[in-house]
């Protein structure tokens, strides 16, 4: 299958990783672009690191937990997550269903999760 | 009875997306709302995602179901795997045997109207949820 070669990019801009997950995202993607931020923390050391959930339409249990462990596994390594553009019906159905989102920070958007994530890496640097 | 009946056969990951993307627009064209859209597709790609884990593979179908003046959907999800042992149990939030967040039942129940379990050990499980517009 060609998804098998899909890639998700993640972006640096400053101190910062930024990646926009705009396809449906399917288990390997989702472990790949766990290990891709890793790496990619690794080699820019990054301080910040944003993941744009914008045009997911569905979050179901495994890729939530994958979220959620790339929020914790960056903070391991140092790094604030926010996660920026959580629908309203994916917010419902997360606290409907029991999921959380545990160890990362949730903004409306990406301007708000930049000037969040400046504050977090600020507070951690002090 | 309702006219629109999908059939996705889960043998791999990628049949997870299939049925979760068949599923919202099923629900949208049957009057479901974005919430309730997202309600049941969720709900899909954790029976989907069960099949695979713990039966290997199976099937689910989505169709629309007629009754006493409403119109919702019916998931059915299949498979001729291992069977659920311990009913209660699984139904228990937490508790997990296949690596999981151990929410997966419960919480599925919770986004959907109905919620029904057929299981045999060594036979297979059917769950049958539904939801009204």
């Amino acid at each position: 299958m060609q998804e098998t070669y899909e890639k998700i990019p993640v972006l640096k801009i400053g101190d910062f990783l930024i990646t926009s997950i705009q396809v449906a995202l399917h288990d390997r993607l989702a472990l790949s672009l766990q290990d891709d931020i890793l790496n990619k923390i690794q080699e820019t050391n990054a301080k910040g690191l944003i993941i744009d959930v914008t045009t997911i339409d569905v979050l179901d249990s495994f890729i939530t937990r994958v979220l959620v462990e790339i929020a914790k596994m960056a903070n391991i390594m140092g790094v604030k997550t926010v996660l920026v553009g959580l629908q309203p019906a994916i917010a419902i159905t997360l606290v409907e269903f029991g999921m959380e989102l545990t160890g990362m920070h949730t903004s409306l958007n990406l301007e708000k999760g930049l000037e969040m994530l400046k504050e977090l890496v600020k507070e951690n640097e002090v | 009875m309702g006219g629109i009946e999908e059939t996705v056969p889960i043998n791999d990951e990628y049949d997870i997306v299939t049925a979760r993307s068949q599923g919202k627009s099923t629900a949208a064209s049957i009057g479901f709302g974005l919430v309730d859209q997202t309600r049941i597709s969720t709900a899909i790609s954790e029976l989907a995602r069960n099949i695979l884990r713990y039966a290997d593979s199976g099937v689910v179908y989505i169709r629309e179901v007629a009754s006493e003046g409403a119109t919702g959907v019916e998931i059915v999800a299949e498979d001729h795997g291992p069977g659920i042992a311990d009913l209660e149990l699984a139904m228990t939030n937490g508790h997990t045997t296949g690596g999981g967040l151990g929410a997966g039942l419960p919480g599925t129940k919770r986004l959907m109207d109905e919620f029904e379990i057929d299981t045999e050990v060594g036979r297979g499980t059917i769950v049958t949820a539904r939801k009204w517009v």
